[in-house]
């Protein structure tokens, strides 16, 4: 079973219709003690930083236990963005601290000419093989929507520039996040769900 | 690097799409799911139902029409037409919509534009200007271009984005229909007045007038109904158009 956790952080309805397509079993957990029978954990979102806070000391605890176990654990979007220490985005509050590194605004050169938010399909530079990138090509596009990003580390799998380079899929073990939306990505969004779902046991 | 995006547009009315449909190997012509699913096979970025039921039962069709699309396809979807309170908005995002357009509503009450991005994020909240040229200005018309207001499309954009809109689908009335390009002076205008994604709509008729509206438009994506369904331009020959002409597209 994989727990869908629900932050308020926006409408879940099309990550659950995506991972019924890929044939995952999905339940939302009510209470942090519900994720301990998640074999795996997808920590999805939009919206500002600030939303994590309401996953408080209790949840944060059974999310570093899943994680030590062991167990899987996907962020999207914006909990990708939680799995790192901070956030440009909301100073005062800490991450998940998983992933090293602080997320920031997206600042292209002005003359680029490019807009903020990042809207739209953009390519997946994959710099390094790991199962959650399994069976993509290279320069695949993907659909994103966001103004913060995560920094290019030792975790980054695939990068994506728009003015400047970020870290669009990450892993570090059993962790892995994507900054784009793999429930809006046609068909290589689904294979981003299918991967992660292999490595849940 | 990102890529410009094409949107169609399904007009949708009683959950049969009712602007004339010419494709093959289509069970039911008028079936947006069906057509849906044409045009993903084809590669378009992204859907817009435009609901333009009249009547009660509306929400409920619009509802049904949304799950049958929303059903197998995973790229983005948006809904518009009629949504003019936050329970409009609330059940066609619980039926499967990613975004909802806001035309007239949000002009009565711009309020909701804030309403709704706190909810769902401004990701999820279009609004749509509809404008005509008048003199030097381009003049916001609501209730399907019918009924004129007092705003100017540059300066209504720019508070729509204050509020929290994510996105702005701007049509031109003078060229909706018409078939002579889209129009790429006041696309510009709002382009290069707001930070947020432009979409340019109507007027939409041979490739080259898709090359224009981001070029000289500077839009961000560009949507057409018509032109698609009456399939002379297939998705996929347009954008292989658009990147033979240098401008990056999802092939």
């Amino acid at each position: 079973m994989i727990a869908l956790i629900d932050y308020k952080a926006g409408n879940l309805t099309s990550v659950r219709k995506a991972l019924a397509a890929v044939g995952a079993e999905v339940y939302t957990p009510e209470r942090a003690d519900d994720l301990t029978r998640a074999r795996g954990i997808i920590v999805p979102g939009v919206g500002h930083f600030a939303a994590t806070a309401a996953l408080d000391d209790a949840w944060l605890q059974q999310i570093h236990r899943h994680v030590a176990d062991g167990k899987a654990l996907l962020g999207i979007c914006l909990g990708m963005q939680f799995l790192y220490e901070s956030s440009e985005e909301a100073p005062g509050l800490r991450g998940l601290g998983l992933l090293d590194g602080a997320c920031f605004r997206l600042r292209p050169p002005a003359a680029a000419g490019l807009k903020v938010p990042h809207v739209g399909w953009n390519d997946l530079d994959l710099v390094r093989p790991e199962t959650i990138a399994s069976q993509i090509p290279n320069h695949s596009q993907v659909y994103f929507t966001h103004s913060y990003v995560a920094p290019v580390t030792a975790d980054t799998v695939a990068a994506t520039g728009h003015g400047q380079t970020f870290a669009s899929v990450a892993q570090r073990g059993r962790v892995a996040g994507v900054q784009f939306h793999p429930e809006k990505s046609g068909d290589v969004g689904l294979q981003f769900l299918r991967n992660f779902l292999a490595t849940v046991h | 690097m990102l890529s410009k995006r094409i949107i169609a547009c399904l007009d949708v009315k009683n959950g049969e799409v009712v602007k004339g449909i010419n494709f093959e190997g289509l069970r039911s012509a008028g079936d947006p799911a069906e057509l849906a699913r044409r045009y993903n096979r084809e590669g378009i970025d992204e859907l817009v139902i435009l609901d333009i039921t009249a009547t009660l039962e509306r929400r409920q069709a619009l509802a049904d029409t949304i799950r049958a699309v929303a059903k197998e396809l995973f790229i983005p979807l948006a809904v518009g037409g009629g949504i003019r309170t936050e329970a409009d908005a609330a059940a066609a995002v619980e039926a499967g919509a990613d975004k909802v357009s806001l035309n007239t509503a949000a002009l009565k009450q711009p309020e909701l534009i804030t309403t709704l991005a706190r909810r769902y994020g401004s990701q999820a909240v279009v609004v749509a200007i509809d404008a005509k040229k008048d003199g030097d200005r381009y003049s916001v018309f609501v209730r399907s271009g019918t009924t004129e207001t007092n705003r100017d499309a540059v300066e209504w954009a720019r508070e729509a984005e204050q509020r929290g809109a994510g996105e702005i689908l701007l049509t031109s009335i003078d060229r909706d229909g018409t078939r002579a390009g889209f129009h790429c002076d006041m696309t510009a205008a709002v382009s290069t007045a707001v930070s947020i994604p432009v979409i340019a709509s109507g007027g939409a008729g041979g490739l080259d007038d898709f090359v224009d509206v981001f070029t000289s438009g500077a839009a961000d994506a560009a949507l057409a109904a018509s032109i698609f369904h009456y399939a002379e331009t297939s998705v996929s020959a347009l954008k292989q158009h658009l990147r033979g002409r240098g401008i990056p597209v999802r092939l």
